[in-house]
């Protein structure tokens, strides 16, 4: 590899001052950025900056300050719009992140628009925040909820969706990259289809905003869900991405301040969008951190932080596998989320976990918020390392020496 | 912290060769438990004589550290009264937060090597579960 082009040379993982952490004498090897990734010095000194210098309320203040803070939360607004491709007739509302973004369109779309019989579809793959708050408002409006089933390798099964499709589905709601398996859906396909039979379609793209290029004009979604503390910003900063039309007859989803046209005693209207849906003081400070996110990951380029999680995940399925009792889930060939589930075993990925740390590695263990997931794969809980730009080749080599300690530990008693 | 303070030789046998595990014919009271961030889930059964728990079983799937704790503590609550497992969740409360003073530790048995685990603070609701479980199953009152 071209040393210009390497991006995890030693001046990316200056960026990350969190990689200077040791335990016990270990240097932090961090593979859960699936979770949350760390932060570059470049937003953490936005953050601060906004605090020392520009700290005001937005869109209230006449004075030149508050104007300052407004023009900073917009331009993040205007960053997010180009980063993403966002079309002419589509909007981005903040909001904490992608939880709260789908539970936004749950509460004043479907709260608003879902009757009696009618069906949202759904698939095996989904974290319990694109499932739990469907299966709340199913219930409240007596609405059927439909699971597209998926292969051992994480694939959905595209024969159901295009049958199911057809039988009076009012949205469909996927995810873009699996946070458990790293595998990608097809998700322009998705839009294609559910558009011609007259559905909408939310794609949760919590894992594909951090990992891949985004390109919404070309997925065609009408809702898409972005967290920003996965993509190098702030946690509590998030979007939904909607089109106007939809944001326009949908209701407000909190009351408040600065969502508001005019109040009488008898009621109010609304903002305009996308004011209607940013009720009461936004995380200003972190909405600025996360436009800093957006410059930096522009610097390094999408398509060289896929290559490199991608790269690095499928490497280290190759070095882990020759690990004896090692069981990987998901894909041998694609892993665009930079992810890795495993089991070593039949040692519960907690005990993995747990050894791992001790070394100094750092991996999320558990069911990743993805119970029916676990279910269908036959197992309570995986091991899962996950990758970003940060990460470098050696990382491998310390998970792999950490699960020989594991099968040392656990190998005489199985 | 050390890895093999958490992970005795006890423990790892108990894990491995839980004992009490299975389901129990003709159960008086019983409880499932689950660990919402990690997943894991036990069953417990009892039947109780009188207020005495008379025979004790359990499964479900969990961690090392959980399903040690959850052959050990069948090992020790069978043929204990209510009242007397209640000391005894207790003191392993106290023994798995490091609260517990060594000398209270002896009449703990193969229990005692659950200290360990306050050295590994998100492993405390792990070896906690079980227990929580019988708790519950004690309470359940079928």
């Amino acid at each position: 590899m071209n040393p210009a082009n390497d991006i995890s040379s030693e001046s990316i993982l200056k960026d990350f001052p969190t990689l200077k952490r040791r335990f016990d004498g270990k240097r932090l090897v961090y593979l859960d950025s699936a979770a949350t990734s760390l932060k570059p010095e470049s937003v953490i000194e936005a953050v601060a900056d906004f605090y020392r210098n520009h700290n005001a309320n937005i869109h209230r203040g006449v004075y030149r300050l508050s104007q300052e803070a407004t023009a900073l939360y917009e331009e993040t607004r205007k960053k997010l719009k180009r980063f993403f491709n966002v079309p002419e007739d589509g909007e981005i509302v903040y909001t904490k992140g992608t939880t709260e973004a789908i539970n936004l369109v749950v509460i004043s779309w479907a709260r608003k628009f879902l009757k009696r019989g009618d069906t949202i579809l759904l698939s095996q793959l989904e974290h319990h925040s694109n499932m739990v708050p469907w299966q709340l408002v199913a219930r409240e409006r007596d609405a059927r909820i439909l699971y597209i089933p998926i292969d051992d390798r994480g694939n959905l099964d595209m024969d159901f969706f295009l049958n199911a499709i057809k039988g009076g589905v009012r949205l469909v709601s996927v995810n873009h990259i699996s946070n458990v398996l790293g595998t990608m859906n097809p998700v322009e396909e998705i839009a294609k289809v559910a558009h011609e039979n007259g559905a909408l379609v939310l794609i949760d793209g919590a894992q594909s905003a951090p990992h891949i290029p985004v390109d919404l004009r070309a997925i065609g979604a009408d809702f898409y869900a972005v967290s920003g503390h996965k993509m190098l910003g702030p946690t509590g900063t998030g979007f939904l991405y909607a089109k106007k039309s939809l944001l326009k007859e949908m209701d407000p989803y909190q009351a408040g301040g600065d969502m508001i046209r005019e109040v009488t005693l008898e009621g109010a209207t609304w903002n305009e969008i996308p004011y209607k849906f940013e009720a009461g003081t936004q995380n200003i400070a972190g909405i600025v951190g996360l436009g800093a996110a957006v410059d930096y990951l522009e610097t390094i380029g999408m398509e060289r932080i896929r290559e490199h999680g991608e790269r690095l995940a499928l490497e280290t399925r190759r070095r882990i596998s020759e690990i004896e009792g090692v069981r990987l889930f998901g894909s041998d060939d694609s892993s665009p989320g930079g992810v890795v589930s495993f089991n070593v075993g039949d040692i519960h990925a907690h005990d993995v976990g747990t050894i791992l740390d001790s070394y100094g590695v750092a991996i999320r263990t558990g069911h990743h918020c993805a119970q029916p997931l676990m279910e269908r794969l036959g197992v309570p809980a995986t091991a899962r390392a996950s990758f970003h730009i940060y990460n470098i080749e050696s990382d491998i080599e310390s998970l792999y020496n950490g699960l020989k300690k594991v099968t040392e530990v656990f190998g005489k008693w199985s | 912290m050390e890895l093999s303070d958490l992970y005795r030789e006890v423990i790892l046998t108990h894990a491995t060769h839980p004992h009490n595990y299975g389901a129990l014919d003709h159960a008086d009271r019983k409880s499932h438990g689950a660990n919402p961030i990690c997943g894991d889930a036990f069953d417990i059964e009892i039947r109780l004589d009188g207020d005495r728990i008379s025979d004790i079983r359990f499964h479900g799937m969990g961690c090392s550290i959980s399903k040690a704790s959850a052959s050990m503590m069948t090992e020790m609550a069978k043929g204990k009264t209510v009242k007397e497992f209640e000391e005894l969740l207790d003191k392993i409360e106290k023994l798995v937060r490091g609260e517990l003073p060594p000398n209270e530790r002896a009449s703990l048995g193969d229990l005692a090597a659950l200290a360990g685990v306050a050295s590994f603070p998100t492993r405390v609701k792990c070896a906690i579960l079980p227990w929580k479980t019988l708790e519950s199953a004690i309470e359940s009152d079928e």
